[in-house]
Order: C-alpha cells, then sequence, then structure tokens
C-alpha cells in the first residue's frame, strides 16, 4: 500500500480533550464522524470515543419543533455537524422541488452546518418522491441539467455543497462519459466540492466489473470535503454475477477498509463517515466503527 | 419518453418489463439489476409505512398489513422528500378498502397515528400555566381567546377509539365500551400523548381553536352537549400542556 503523505503533520483524530476542529475544504474535521440515530443521543454524548462530529438526514429534521431538533441544538453544542440531504433529486431531468429547496434553506440558516451534502442521483418524478437514489446516464445533457441545479442549491442556500457519487447497479446505454469525468466536470462549472463514498465505489466497481483502486486514480481528489464508509449486502444477478446492494445494514467490509487506507494514501487527512441506517446497533458497536476509522486516519 | 419517465414507469408496477437501454457490466440488457430499484422503492416506502402508523400495524397484524402496504404505496406514493408526514391518504384508502371494510375504526386509527405524528414534529410553545387563568378577574378572562399548542389535536371518532388505543397499547385495559369518543392529543414535552376527552371537551376546544373567547367556546360547547363539563375539560387541558400562554383580550 502507498505511503499516506505528511504523516508527521497529522493531528491523532482520538484525542478528543483537545479541539479538533482541523478543517478540509468543507470544513469539517479530518476525524471519524457517524451517521446520527436518535436512539444512540444518550450513549453518544456520554461516550463519543473518537467522533467529533455527526451527520443528520436533512429530511428528518424538517419537521417544525420537538425531540429531533433539540436533539440537534444540544448536539451542535458538542459536535460538528453535516446537514446531508436525500430528497433533492439534483440528478432529476425536471426543476428542482423549490419548496424542498426553501426547507432546505431554513433548516441550514437554523443548524448552520459545517457541511451540506447531497447525492448526484434522482429521487422525485412528476411530483411523485420515490424514497430512493435513482441512476442517471452520463451525457452532455445531464451533465448540463445536473450542474444547473447544483448552482441553483449553492445559490439558494449560500454555502458550497459536496456533491455524493452513487452505487451502481446498471448502466445506461447512451452514457458518453466516465462518472469520474462527470463529477470533475461538476466541480469545474459549480465549483462544488465532492463527498467520496467509498462503499459505493466498491459496490458500483464490483456490480460493474471494474477496478475500485482505478475509480479512485481517475477521482479528481483533491475535490474530496468528505468521506463515507458503510456496509452492503451481496447478492447475485440473474447470470450468477456479484451483485452487490448498498444497504448500510452491516458493518464495514475489509475490501472496504482497504479502499479507505487506498484512498487515503491520496487524499491526505479527510473527515471520514461511518453510515449505518438499518438494523442500527448498539452505539457501542458503531463506536468501534469509529474507532477502525480513527486507526486508518493515523497509519 | 424520456430517460426517467421509463425508468419510473416499472418502478411501481411490478409487471411492467426493465426498460430499454440498460446494461449489465459486459453491455448485455439488465435484467434482475432493475428489480434492485424496484425493490429499493417499493420496500423503502413500505417500511415508511409500517413506522408511520403503529396503531393500525397492530389492529390488522403484520400479514394483512403486509397486503394492504404495497397497494397503498403503488396508488399513494409520496409527494414531498418529507417522509415524517407520508401516508395522509391512507384513512381514506382504508375507508375504500374492501377487504377490511368489516373493521370500521380504521380509518380512525389511521387518523390517530398521523395526528400523533404531528404532534411529534409541531413546534415548541410555552404552555398555560395555571396561575396565569387564575390571575384572570372573571369578566377578563370570557372575553379573552386562548390558543391550542402547535402540537394539540383533537379527533371526534365514532368509536370508541380511546379504548381501542388503550387496549392496543397498555397493558390490562379494559375492552373498549361502545360508545363513540372524542380524543386529544397533546405533547407536554416531547412525547404525544393521547387523553380521552369528556364531553361537548371536543367542541369547546375546536371553538378555541377557531379563535372564539372562553365565553363563546363555553356557549357552544353547552349547546352541542348540554351536559359538557367545563371544569374537567379546563384541568384536563391545563394538565396536559394543550393550550399555550399566548392569550388574546378582546
Amino acid at each position: 500500500m502507498s505511503t499516506a503523505p505528511n504523516i508527521a503533520s497529522r493531528p491523532d483524530p482520538r484525542a478528543t480533550d483537545m479541539p479538533q476542529r482541523t478543517a478540509g475544504p468543507n470544513g469539517l474535521p479530518n476525524t471519524p464522524g457517524v451517521g446520527y440515530k436518535p436512539q444512540h443521543f444518550e450513549a453518544l454524548r456520554s461516550d463519543p470515543g473518537p467522533v467529533t462530529w455527526i451527520e443528520v438526514h436533512a429530511e428528518n429534521y424538517m419537521g417544525d419543533g420537538g425531540r429531533p431538533l433539540a436533539q440537534l441544538r444540544a448536539l451542535s453544542e458538542q459536535f460538528a455537524l453535516s446537514v446531508h440531504g436525500v430528497g433533492l433529486s439534483i440528478g432529476g431531468e425536471q426543476p428542482l422541488d423549490t419548496d424542498h429547496l426553501n426547507r432546505l434553506k431554513k433548516l441550514c440558516d437554523w443548524a448552520n452546518p459545517t457541511s451540506f451534502s447531497e447525492h448526484l442521483a434522482w429521487s422525485t418524478h412528476d411530483g411523485a418522491y420515490l424514497n430512493d437514489l435513482l441512476p442517471l446516464p452520463y451525457t452532455q445533457t445531464t451533465l448540463s441539467q445536473v450542474a444547473d441545479h447544483i448552482d441553483q442549491v449553492q445559490a439558494v442556500l449560500g454555502r458550497q455543497m459536496l456533491l455524493e457519487n452513487p452505487s451502481s447497479y446498471l448502466t445506461f446505454a447512451e452514457s458518453q462519459m466516465s462518472e469520474t469525468d462527470f463529477l470533475a466536470e461538476l466541480t469545474q462549472k459549480t465549483g462544488c466540492g465532492l463527498l467520496l463514498d467509498v462503499n459505493n465505489v466498491f459496490i458500483s466497481a464490483t456490480n460493474l466489473e471494474l477496478s475500485p483502486q482505478a475509480y479512485i486514480d481517475a477521482y479528481p481528489t483533491d475535490k474530496v470535503g468528505e468521506i463515507h464508509v458503510g456496509g452492503h449486502d451481496e447478492d447475485s444477478d440473474d447470470h450468477g454475477a456479484p451483485l452487490l446492494i448498498d444497504s448500510h445494514a452491516k458493518p464495514v467490509c475489509d475490501p472496504v477498509w482497504d479502499l479507505l487506507s487506498y484512498t487515503l494514501s491520496q487524499t491526505g487527512l479527510k473527515p471520514v463517515l461511518v453510515e449505518w441506517d438499518t438494523d442500527v446497533p448498539d452505539w457501542q458497536v458503531l463506536r468501534a466503527e469509529a474507532m477502525r476509522v480513527a486507526d486508518a486516519l493515523v497509519q | 419518453m424520456n430517460r426517467q419517465s421509463a425508468f419510473c414507469v416499472g418502478l411501481l408496477t411490478p409487471q411492467q418489463p426493465a426498460p430499454d437501454g440498460l446494461q449489465n457490466a459486459g453491455g448485455s440488457p439488465s435484467g434482475k439489476r432493475y428489480d434492485v430499484y424496484r425493490n429499493n422503492v417499493t420496500h423503502a416506502l413500505i417500511s415508511a409505512l409500517n413506522t408511520a402508523f403503529p396503531l393500525v400495524h397492530r389492529l390488522i397484524g403484520s400479514e394483512r398489513f403486509g397486503r394492504i402496504a404495497p397497494e397503498f404505496v403503488r396508488a399513494h406514493p409520496p409527494s414531498s422528500p418529507v417522509m415524517m408526514f407520508y401516508g395522509a391518504e391512507f384513512p381514506g384508502f382504508l375507508t375504500n378498502y374492501a377487504p377490511l371494510s368489516d373493521i370500521g375504526y380504521l380509518p380512525d386509527a389511521a387518523r390517530l397515528d398521523l395526528a400523533m405524528r404531528h404532534a411529534y414534529h409541531a413546534a415548541d410553545a410555552p404552555r398555560l400555566d395555571p396561575a396565569q387563568l387564575q390571575a384572570f378577574a372573571t369578566d377578563d378572562l370570557m372575553t379573552t381567546r386562548f390558543a391550542l399548542a402547535p402540537a394539540t389535536h383533537i379527533l371526534r371518532s365514532d368509536w370508541p377509539l380511546y379504548d381501542i388505543w388503550r387496549v392496543t397499547f397498555q397493558n390490562d385495559a379494559p375492552k373498549p365500551r361502545p360508545i363513540a369518543q372524542d380524543v386529544l392529543i397533546t405533547r407536554p414535552d416531547f412525547d404525544p400523548a393521547l387523553h380521552l376527552l369528556p364531553s361537548g371537551g371536543a367542541s369547546w376546544l375546536t371553538a378555541l381553536a377557531e379563535g372564539n373567547t372562553f365565553a363563546q367556546a363555553h356557549e357552544r360547547a353547552i349547546a352541542q352537549h348540554a351536559d359538557f363539563d367545563l371544569e374537567a375539560t379546563l384541568t384536563l387541558a391545563l394538565h396536559t400542556a394543550a393550550l399555550t400562554n399566548s392569550t388574546t383580550r378582546t
């Protein structure tokens, strides 16, 4: 494995008794973060381990009050915050839902997160929200549409956003460019940063019979503001080929940890988040995953 | 048809073939791989519905809920990415759902589940302190308007809705009585709570919510329910944080 650059200058991400606000391009500390789950509220605050920042799904905090917003307020006093949208449909062919964009603005203005991110995917079509991250072909037409949407989001929110790469199960016959070229073009056109989901890279590469390391090599790593790792399920397609499904329901597997180390050797220190959204375990299990991130950050 | 319309068609229609132009790694047409999206979309919506309607789920059981849910999510996909309020059409859907038409209280159970969720996410508001109320001179009290807390919901039912909820979620609760019951949902802190409203209580609170004065609300409650007990209803409203400290003198 390659040697990571600037080892001597890296802070110990587990040294939580001193300020850890080493800013990345989008401001999150270069330490482990976790996707926040309400059942972890007390345990996370009393025993955060190496965790110094959390990420929440924006749409879960779009109520007017109550426990979700109270918890977010309390957590913001202890942790840096990343707001991660899952429903804006930035990859949609149709105009963005301006009501939803305004809800995002309201949330970001109130919570003032260190980072805001969304997905290279679509989820709304003809007014129906499909509650999944759906894929798009990579063409000049879609490039222009997505760039316009990112411009609109950044203008309304008044902040730079990070865009996350999807997990792919198939490709489109009409695609004209690679995903990495598509993402690189988007950063050039819009000035957005990138959220590099290493688990998604591994899933897509396996499903599309590509090399995950080659994807990282081709990826515009200088634009990375945040990294995700998470768990996936294993299945096979109707030809018997392996088919990995993004589930966030399991521990991160060893090949994804290896790919994280490979990625960090190219990006340098980055904020790295563990996602676990389904069959969420006790805090100690998630904390142990965060410890593995901490280990990867000091290797 | 454009690409995303074509991609959408089969997501909620299982008998539709996969759209053209989707490929496996080797460039051959994708078969099962499109089904991953079909499954994800359908299962995510069913799972959301499941979480959103705990009383309905308990009343009819997992098997029957599992038969209804795919039909509902395909007929009524969400109209917004804010999933916390998904399922507004579910009570109406249940009203017209022939296989369960013998369970007449099911639509009201769904309304109760919806109201509990809205209460959970409603805006915070300082409650009306009983001392604040006692400080009013009687004449002033009668001409004052009181505001319901944003989390407060009133449901009127032709069914013993409170008893049904209690026997479903509480141990040793008595069997539901064959009577109509109005219920009050409030959120004193962070957890919505359900209360049985005394006779006329729903009329009184609804009148207050519509901007009537204390005296006007009382008159309406009495007119609609001769046995309306103001003291019992007011005590309940104060103890459960149904009212906010925002008052307006007329």
